[in-house]
């Protein structure tokens, strides 16, 4: 049985651990809030871009002469998967997974002889797919899910890549791996196409009664015209989903590592309970073994 | 809902990472892909590309235009609406010149650094967007 200074020492630090869950708990519930806020704010963007889309879409046709982000190479053989995890652990499963999941897909493509490669945004989902997949890494990148604001440049600079591998003929599908923010408990692990982009459904006759209902009488002008403006939308289009997909990552992170902490904390206090409980359990049996100590020596005079 | 009397529309001008503006304007100057133009109210349907340059706003009040520096994007137009979706907007009136010059000369030593067309690409881009900052703020044109 442990002595009684042990249980005291084991107590108090149990407690300083409790105070630093409570703490991390505090800390990503602002965060939480602070990437919500700016999750939010991008909103504006993403659905006038979408919206764009849709209008551009409506009126072109797609041949092989389309922008290649749109149709793809024409081929189905190299899948790129951009990896999406935080860059901290301490998030319960938010990190393993993601990991797990980006692990079944890349078995799942390469069990139909598809050759796959990997981008990796965060430093836990670089970490855990090294083991068994690192010759299938073709960059990572780190220190941008860590930051408490994320800027578009921090998309931007994957997007550049990997459009210039796009370009390159690196791979001839891009698809994005991350954690889709549900709800402050709820964070889906989800698998979104990129490269080639499938264009927004267009209902024509939705399109006319929107028109009527707004009395545009003159049918849209684009400059320059429908397929050249594709070719410089598509790639700002990815942007936005990348930039989008950070976002949500982020937030889900805080909201995953706050959940975590929440219990951590409770643990740690269910623990206290119980350590105290047996520390004065075994305080009154050495005051009892004292006093029948004195009792036996008194009677033994 | 626009009508004939009505002067203003609104213009709102969008990066990704919030809105930046929202609110009635008599006028706006874009600089499009293909040209600048000037939207008035009950303009008709466009959809354009911008180039890096300047975006002149003319409120209802205003006697002078607000100055804004964009560098690629979009524009929406509708009778009613203008909207400007920018990666990258900031006043005119905050750039700050003799810092767009040290940078220049910067990237024109990059440049000269660059290995490789990828890395040239990128660093003329960079280039081009100082030259257009700075013909922004000076009103000359950068050659």
């Amino acid at each position: 049985m442990p002595s009684l200074k042990e249980y005291r020492d084991r107590i108090a630090s149990v407690k300083s651990t409790k105070k630093i869950t409570s703490a991390m708990k505090m800390v990503a519930a602002s965060k939480l809030k602070k990437a919500q806020d700016q999750a939010e704010a991008s909103q504006p963007y993403a659905s006038a871009m979408a919206e764009m889309m849709s209008r551009v879409a409506a009126g072109v046709i797609v041949t092989d002469a389309s922008p290649r982000l749109l149709i793809g190479t024409g081929k189905d053989d190299v899948h790129l998967l951009v990896v999406v995890t935080a860059d901290r652990g301490l998030c319960g499963g938010f990190n393993g997974n993601l990991a797990r999941k980006a692990r079944e897909e890349i078995l799942h493509l390469e069990a139909e002889g598809k050759t796959v490669k990997l981008l990796l945004v965060g430093r836990k989902g670089r970490d855990v797919l090294k083991r068994n997949f690192e010759n299938r890494f073709l960059k990572t990148f780190t220190g941008i899910a860590g930051k408490t604001r994320i800027e578009f440049a921090d998309a931007d600079q994957v997007t550049q890549y990997i459009l210039e591998a796009f370009d390159a003929g690196e791979f001839d599908k891009c698809s994005l791996v991350y954690n889709e923010f549900k709800s402050v408990l709820t964070q889906t692990p989800s698998i979104h196409q990129l490269i080639p982009f499938s264009l927004p459904e267009v209902d024509t006759a939705d399109i006319d009664t929107a028109n009527e209902g707004k009395h545009l009488d003159a049918p849209y002008t684009f400059e320059p015209e429908e397929d050249a403006m594709l070719e410089e939308l598509l790639p700002k289009n990815l942007g936005v989903q990348i930039y989008r997909a950070l976002l949500d990552s982020a937030a889900g992170e805080q909201a995953a590592r706050m959940t975590a902490m929440d219990n951590a904390t409770r643990n740690a206090g269910d623990r206290i309970n119980g350590l105290t409980l047996e520390y004065n359990r075994a305080r009154q049996a050495a005051i009892t073994k004292e006093l029948i100590e004195i009792i036996s020596g008194a009677e033994a005079v | 809902m626009a009508n004939a009397e009505n002067k203003t529309f609104n213009f709102e001008l969008v990066s990704p990472e919030r809105k930046l503006i929202s609110e009635p304007a008599v006028m706006v100057t874009i600089p499009g892909g293909e040209g600048d133009f000037g939207v008035l109210a009950n303009h008709s349907p466009l959809l354009s590309t911008i180039r890096a340059g300047v975006i002149e706003v003319v409120g209802e009040n205003d006697n002078e235009p607000r100055r804004l520096f964009v560098a690629g994007g979009f524009a929406d137009v509708t009778p009613e609406n203008c909207t400007v979706l920018a990666e990258y907007a900031i006043n005119v009136a905050d750039l700050d010149q003799a810092k767009i010059e040290k940078e220049l000369t910067d990237l024109k030593e990059d440049l000269a650094m660059a290995e490789g067309g990828q890395d040239k690409a990128r660093v003329q881009r960079k280039i081009d967007l100082a030259n257009a900052k700075l013909t922004a703020v000076t009103g000359e044109l950068q050659l």
